[in-house]
């Protein structure tokens, strides 16, 4: 029993070395398209700029929780204890955005 | 006798850490608190998005200004000098899972010399936090001396509020991982400890992750 509880939290394997080296050129890759992006004034101009941002940002924000944060390995109580109150907060800031006629 | 008390208070000393769960009760009270800073983020970042565009006066973040008196003002942020701390900032959090890993794996085979070390690791994750905060120092004087202060405009008590904030955790991680180096350096870390330095980890994490929201946010969306 008590070694079940021990072990709970350490029962998947987390990423290897090597892993960890992929998710940080994937990392460094994307910031380097973010920056890229930034300064190409045809691009910035466009309706594409905002979405590419924030999609290449969640893709950042996505792998660094899954694989740094270990929430694809962990138990799901971690990720429900992460994303109830992460939900919370993007329902609030759209909320926001919508009240003062950012949306 | 004494072998069932000894062992007696290390189940009363497991279950003080561990849950009914099977989880540590520590690392679940981390999430929570992680849960919590995402909501105390998500409303400094919903309040500097809905003051975005709002300041009467400048300094702009992307914009040129020229003041009543003629005063010409660039654009404020120094989007290659951000670009160079976030980039150090995410180098940080490669530091930090494979110090995890050196503890977790401390005498396995594969974790021998310097890239084995946790403390090298532990070390190099405080060094690139420090860093990040004398960018951010650098930032912020910069700022200040180009004439944006937390009073000047909306965009000033926002921008300042939000970077400080994101800014005070680094501090403490810093703080935190140093803390763990003297640990290693006085006793040295073992497999055993590796919970410590996961939930370290969390921390320094997810600070990360605030980092790349904000740097896309605030710094890159103009």
């Amino acid at each position: 029993m008590s070694t079940d509880r021990v072990h709970a939290d350490h029962v998947h394997e987390h990423p290897t070395w090597k892993q960890y080296k992929w998710v940080a050129l994937w990392l460094f890759i994307i910031t380097v398209a973010e920056v890229w992006a930034y300064y190409i004034p045809a691009l910035v101009n466009s309706k594409a700029f905002v979405p590419s941002i924030l999609l290449m940002m969640v893709v950042k924000f996505t792998i660094v929780v899954m694989f740094y944060m270990h929430l694809k390995y962990d138990h799901h109580l971690f990720r429900k204890l992460f994303t109830g109150p992460l939900t919370i907060a993007g329902i609030t800031l759209v909320a926001f955005l919508f009240l003062f006629g950012k949306l | 006798m004494a072998t069932a008390a000894a062992a007696g208070a290390h189940e009363a000393h497991e279950h003080a850490h561990y849950t009914t769960t099977g989880l540590n009760h520590r690392k679940i009270a981390m999430w929570a608190f992680i849960g919590s800073e995402c909501m105390l983020f998500g409303s400094l970042i919903s309040t500097y998005l809905v003051y975005k565009g709002r300041s009467v006066v400048g300094p702009f973040p992307h914009e040129a200004w020229t003041s009543p008196t003629g005063q010409v003002f660039k654009p404020i942020l120094n989007i290659p000098v951000t670009s160079a701390s976030t980039f150090v900032l995410l180098m940080s959090s490669l530091f930090m899972v494979l110090a995890l890993a050196a503890v977790e794996n401390k005498g396995k085979p594969g974790y021998e010399g310097l890239l084995g070390s946790s403390k090298f690791w532990l070390a190099a994750t405080a060094a690139a936090g420090a860093t990040f905060l004398g960018f951010q120092a650098y930032e912020f004087t910069s700022f200040v001396h180009e004439g944006l202060t937390i009073k000047t405009n909306l965009f000033g008590s926002s921008f300042f509020t939000l970077t400080g904030f994101h800014g005070t955790h680094v501090a403490v991680g810093v703080l935190w991982l140093m803390t763990m180096l003297f640990i290693d350096m006085k006793r040295g870390l073992q497999p055993k400890d590796a919970i410590n330095i996961d939930i370290m980890a969390l921390y320094w994490h997810f600070v990360d992750v605030v980092w790349i929201i904000i740097f896309a946010l605030v710094y890159l969306i103009k």
